[in-house]
């Protein structure tokens, strides 16, 4: 065998995952996601090791909840085949390998810096320099924005080459936030300072990444998670998810300026935030979840109360929604803008909403289920159009099944099992590698961990899904006016930070 | 028209009437009070992720803390989270809450450029720069301008250009890689103006502090007009930090 078969948060060996050629390797995962629409690449990295670089490959399967991992050792400063040449989903993972080590491409098409990480291989390489591609055309022009934004959001440079009004490409350039997370993981001592460097990854996520930070550590220490712990993760996830669509849905309308929209899906979000903060005391539900901890049990008190703030929503969120994809005016700025074909998205392994407003059924919720979505039969809803009124629809749907999911949860509210703290917080296991896939309101949140002989983390690596999502709005805008491209980016809502680090 | 008009009718009036009286519901954390029992000093310090607590006398930065309630958690009879939001103030100093203090955190006023009060007193227009920010608090300088807390009624709102704007607001620990936009956009915004930093990670770095990707030598050179507090800042923090500043006193 060539590869290790495991499960969403399961932990094994380090020594378990079979160590092959760089040909093998390569043959292999190219072999599996090209065999089968249903793989994609999760996570692909690197770390040091000896004056080599080992590289881990996990690839999961939609359809068996099962995730394939293989390993390989390269050398620096040599030249390989790329996975990129043969599948376009490695694409950006071997631009972070060949950034952050020095790991040479013959065949990759776009080896551009990813990030600027502080401690690139080639210091060199600074922001203010990216090589931007151009065309040489009297006809054309370039418009670059950023990474000063005009709205309240996070920074980022996008370059656009357009033909009078219309865009033929959009490259976007990223890494202003990086923060140097994944390397501060490894200084990080204190459990309570882990939980609170995850839960800053992404603030928008702070709930999606906190969960895969608690798998990933839970794992690690063999600890079993209990109902009320599952319980009050799938209740955060959920509420997460229906706060931040809403307030998607708020954004969406102020693009095609429809002020009503803008105004009512902006108030909607407000109720939920403020029971999270009734919940944990933070509106973003920061502090909220620890591994091996409930920090704020979920009462009955407050599932009556959650019960109020969702009866009172629903009718409001219905009525806007009505109206909204029912007015033409909005339906002819949303219909047929910022396409996304179903080719397109299967190639560059598009996740979460992107992924299945273009006809996949990827959704870690079905796909590889942790906490209490097993219990919960998750169905996704898909489109197929890929355009921007597919992503809002979606948000609509979910937002509603969300809805659902929470009233079946709440109606039966587990009761708070007693946990030695120290069980859960003991150091983790030695040498193990561990990998969790959580299901945020983005899509796919994948994080993996490797701990050293001692149990301490050596290797600690965060994949948001706006990693594999950016490269979806930047096919979408291709031959839309440049009017269109707010309310393109705005359809995606990916995140600067996430993709930083 | 009709069914939008019935929209306006079922939504009725949503704004908060007073911004500056307005209770927070549930649990929210804000200005804590530490009490004078005695408790294992050395445990309490150490168990914050932030470092943010200090001892003889025990004290708790607020530019550091991030809320997260640990502290409050295992040792109640020591130190209890208040829901006062207004935590906002010009003066760094204000934030470290001692032992035994119960008072508000506010601006001083003896502190504050005369001309901030003339000129941004009734109109104010900031630039908002994320340097970092992980948009909770970009969330949050949004949410202030919703139709609930309504920040606009006071004069006070987020323009798109540096050209347009009296100041910017800070987000973010300031990483390395936006220290040059933020210089840029800072010399950009004409003069007088001011500087206001949001939410933990700007004020002291927050979790990031010491990470050698932040660069936050812009702090350095510049005077620091307000800061708020938060991880991330509440909008009624940051409106009554805002009003605070640039309001005269009745």
């Amino acid at each position: 065998m060539h590869y290790l078969t495991i499960k969403n948060n399961q932990s094994v060996s380090l020594s378990e995952i079979p160590e092959v050629s760089y040909s093998t390797f390569l043959v292999l995962n190219t072999g599996m996601v090209a065999e089968n629409l249903g793989r994609h690449c999760v996570n692909y990295f690197g770390y040091p090791d000896g004056d080599q670089i080992k590289l881990i490959c996990c690839i999961a399967d939609d359809t068996d909840h099962l995730i394939y991992i293989s390993s390989c050792r390269v050398d620096v400063n040599t030249e390989y085949a790329s996975f990129t040449a043969k599948n376009l989903c490695f694409e950006k993972f071997e631009r972070e390998i060949h950034e952050n080590f020095g790991v040479m491409y013959s065949d990759h098409p776009w080896l551009k810096p990813v990030r600027y990480a502080h401690d690139r291989v080639d210091m060199n390489e600074i922001i203010a320099n990216y090589p931007f591609y151009s065309i040489d055309s009297e006809e054309l022009h370039e418009v670059g924005v950023g990474p000063i934004h005009a709205g309240i959001i996070e920074p980022g440079h996008f370059r656009f080459i357009c033909n009078g009004e219309q865009i033929l490409h959009l490259e976007i350039q990223l890494g202003y936030q990086h923060r140097g997370i994944e390397k501060l993981f490894l200084e990080t001592k204190k459990l309570n300072q882990l939980a609170t460097l995850a839960e800053n990854i992404a603030g928008d996520t702070a709930v999606g990444h906190s969960v895969a930070f608690a798998h990933v550590w839970e794992s690690l220490c063999g600890f079993e998670s209990t109902r009320d712990l599952d319980f009050a993760r799938t209740v955060a996830l959920e509420l997460e998810r229906i706060a931040i669509h809403t307030g998607d849905l708020s954004a969406g309308c102020t693009d095609i300026a429809y002020q009503l929209g803008s105004s009512v899906f902006g108030r909607l979000r407000t109720p939920i935030i403020n029971f999270m903060q009734e919940w944990g005391g933070n509106r973003l539900s920061k502090g909220l979840i620890r591994p091996g901890q409930n920090k704020f049990p979920f009462t009955q008190a407050l599932a009556d109360r959650l019960k109020q703030v969702l009866d009172a929503f629903e009718p409001d969120f219905d009525e806007m929604n009505e109206v909204l994809f029912n007015m033409p005016s909005a339906l002819s700025r949303f219909e047929r803008t910022g396409v996304v074909s179903i080719e397109d998205a299967a190639a560059i392994g598009a996740v979460g909403m992107a992924a299945r407003a273009s006809g996949s059924a990827r959704d870690i919720r079905l796909t590889h289920p942790h906490s209490l979505y097993a219990e919960l039969n998750h169905e996704p809803f898909i489109k197929h159009h890929g355009d921007v009124y597919s992503r809002f629809q979606i948000r609509r749907k979910e937002v509603t099944q969300s809805i659902k999911y929470l009233r079946t949860l709440i109606a039966d509210v587990p009761a708070v099992a007693e946990i030695k703290p120290a069980k859960a917080t003991s150091a983790p296991g030695a040498n193990l590698f561990t990998l969790s896939l959580v299901e945020g309101w983005r899509g796919e949140i994948c994080h993996c961990a490797i701990t050293n002989a001692d149990g301490e983390l050596k290797h600690y690596k965060i994949k948001d899904p706006s990693f594999h999502n950016w490269l979806a709005l930047a096919l979408s805008v291709r031959n839309n006016e440049i009017s269109d491209f707010p309310i393109c980016n705005k359809s995606f809502n990916l995140s600067y930070c996430g993709n930083d680090l | 028209m009709y069914n939008n008009i019935k929209i306006l009718y079922h939504q009725g009036k949503q704004f908060i009437p007073d911004v500056t009286t307005a209770k927070v519901p549930g649990i929210f954390r804000g200005r804590p009070i530490i009490g004078t029992a005695k408790v294992d000093e050395t445990e309490l310090m150490e168990m914050c992720p932030v470092n943010a607590i200090s001892v003889n006398p025990v004290s708790i930065d607020l530019g550091k803390c991030t809320f997260c309630g640990e502290c409050a958690m295992r040792f109640p009879e020591k130190i209890t989270f208040t829901t006062d939001y207004k935590i906002s103030t010009n003066d760094r100093e204000s934030l470290v809450i001692k032992e035994g203090d119960d008072k508000p955190v506010s601006v001083n006023s003896d502190k504050v450029r005369p001309e901030i009060q003339k000129l941004f007193g009734r109109s104010m227009k900031l630039r908002q720069v994320s340097a970092g920010g992980d948009n909770s608090c970009e969330w949050e300088l949004g949410a202030a301008n919703n139709v609930q807390f309504d920040m606009g009624r006071f004069g006070i709102e987020f323009v798109a250009s540096p050209r347009h704007a009296d100041g910017i607001a800070i987000t973010g620990p300031i990483t390395e890689n936006m220290a040059e936009a933020l210089q840029i956009c800072y010399d950009a915004t004409p003069d007088p103006k001011i500087i206001v930093l949001v939410g933990t990670d700007a004020i002291s770095g927050g979790i990031f502090a010491g990470s050698p990707a932040l660069n936050r030598t812009f702090l350095e050179n510049h005077t620091v007009d307000l800061y708020i507090p938060g991880n991330p800042a509440h909008p009624l923090t940051i409106i009554n930090g805002l009003l605070d500043l640039t309001r005269k006193r009745k």
